[in-house]
């Protein structure tokens, strides 16, 4: 099976050709903003963070921006910094140039202010995207695809139906060679055993454990016990009966396949499979940590309806609720409701699903795409000083 | 036939209900390519579950093909499988 992609001169392969702009520091996220305006191939990061970060947090931070730099559905780079940052603004973009791609670099505190670093970042783009433009995507097996799953705003038809096709298609994925990612450490309380049987060493079992006891630790830092509260009244009142159930049902969207490793928030993983990269349960600082692990198309279950979308990557939306299908039409990509009326079978919709994944990276733009979405967001693991 | 409840593994013991359900209906679902019916012996709100075969006290209680529980009475088929009669392995508000 082959889809449309983008060769990178390290060799990865994107399915998009995005020129993008990466401010190092909320200070420096307006002038970004404003050289994307004037420029239709570029899109800039909403960057809130950036300075005044510590330790790990501060580094998560780093790995972030570098991990977009490199993603592969970006063809070339302009950094933008202010200048006293915490974020080390020329080693991010060497960071990121190392990978083969143009990379540019405008400092406000420098160059003297809005305007002229406006000014020349504006020059350094119109270069950028004359050196990238004539870039033509080339057939290449879809074992070079990197798929994010996620799902969000989820209601009683998420666990049965919409969730198992999504896993079905990444069964697919995995099996003709490609890479998968799960995410959201907060779903996998409850059902961590069930995934920790898939991992591919006991080491790796051990890592998932852990992600999952930090992330009850931390709350329990703030006084707050995650299971307190779950499943919630909402859920009960739902049909949810443990959390258990709650998370079997947010897990299955990842198949069968055996785990490869658990990734760090923003980490690129080294080999081919599943891997699952520790993040919290917010869909868009879930999806920035696995866009900056390199995943090049998301695929994004959802049961109330979300409309989010992306600033490098294309994210296709997937309902089981006919009514929400129905009412957010001009936000969901997928009608998976046929399980529930049981017109099709899960594994029926899971093979559209993947036959989705495949247009999409055969360039079709997903519903946010055509939106105009370009949600980011840093997960921040400490406060800010 | 139309689908009023989702088996989603032959190997669970639960159905799932796609819609309000009165007791004494009978509902039809699948079981892998199999088609069944049952009476429901109480009231099922939608997406609630009800047993589709006999469990025992301190059986698993099986969705996803993975235990989501265990049973702390006996649940006949027909009736319904929640919070009352469903307690967590993992124990919801365990410290």
């Amino acid at each position: 099976m082959d889809i449309l992609g983008y060769r990178r001169p390290d060799g990865k392969v994107g399915i998009r050709n995005h020129i993008l702009i990466i401010p190092t520091s909320v200070c420096s996220s307006t002038v970004a903003a404003n050289i994307a305006n004037q420029i239709p191939e570029a899109v800039a990061l909403p960057n809130q963070h950036g300075c005044c970060q510590i330790g790990p947090d501060h580094l998560q931070t780093v790995r972030t921006l570098i991990g977009f730099g490199k993603n592969p559905n970006v063809a070339a780079v302009l950094v933008v910094g202010l200048g006293c940052e915490g974020i080390p603004i020329r080693e991010t973009a060497a960071e990121i140039a190392a990978s083969g791609k143009p990379v540019e670099v405008v400092i406000i505190q420098e160059i003297g202010g809005t305007l002229k670093t406006e000014a020349e970042g504006l020059r350094k783009v119109s270069e950028l995207v004359r050196q990238v433009s004539h870039l033509q995507p080339e057939k290449v097996d879809i074992c070079e695809l990197s798929l994010a799953i996620e799902c969000g705003g989820s209601d009683f038809t998420s666990g049965l139906a919409s969730n198992p096709a999504v896993g079905i298609a990444a069964d697919l994925l995995v099996a003709a060679g490609g890479n998968v990612m799960l995410s959201e450490t907060t779903e996998f309380i409850g059902a961590e055993h069930v995934l920790a049987r898939r991992a591919k060493t006991p080491e790796v079992a051990e890592k998932l454990f852990k992600i999952v006891q930090d992330c009850e630790e931390r709350a329990k830092f703030l006084n707050v016990d995650i299971r307190d509260g779950q499943p919630t009244p909402g859920n009960i009142a739902g049909g949810i009966s443990s959390i258990e159930e709650k998370s079997l049902g947010c897990i299955y969207k990842a198949g069968h396949a055996t785990i490869q490793d658990v990734l760090k928030y923003g980490e690129i993983p080294k080999g081919k499979g599943l891997y699952i990269m520790d993040t919290p349960g917010q869909d868009i600082e879930s999806i920035t940590g696995m866009l900056a692990g390199g995943a090049t198309v998301v695929i994004f279950t959802t049961g109330r309806g979300t409309p989010t979308g992306s600033p490098i990557a294309p994210v296709i939306k997937i309902t089981a609720n006919n009514r929400t299908y129905k009412t957010m039409e001009d936000n969901i990509d997928l009608d998976a409701s046929p399980i529930i009326s049981g017109e099709e079978t899960i594994e029926q919709v899971g093979q559209r699903v993947f036959e989705e994944i495949l247009a999409v990276s055969n360039r079709r733009r997903t519903k946010a795409e055509s939106l105009g979405y370009k949600d980011f967001g840093i997960y921040k693991i400490a406060p800010t000083y | 036939m139309k689908k009023q409840a989702v088996v989603i593994n032959p190997k669970d013991n639960v159905a799932t209900v796609v819609e309000d359900f009165p007791s004494g209906t009978i509902i039809h679902f699948f079981i892998g390519q199999s088609e069944h019916s049952l009476q429901l012996l109480e009231d099922i709100p939608l997406g609630h579950k009800l047993a589709i075969c006999a469990i025992q006290v301190g059986q698993d209680i099986l969705k996803y093909a993975e235990s989501i529980g265990v049973a702390t009475e006996l649940i006949r088929p027909g009736q319904h499988v929640h919070v009352h009669n469903l307690e967590s392995r993992r124990g919801s508000r365990d410290k």
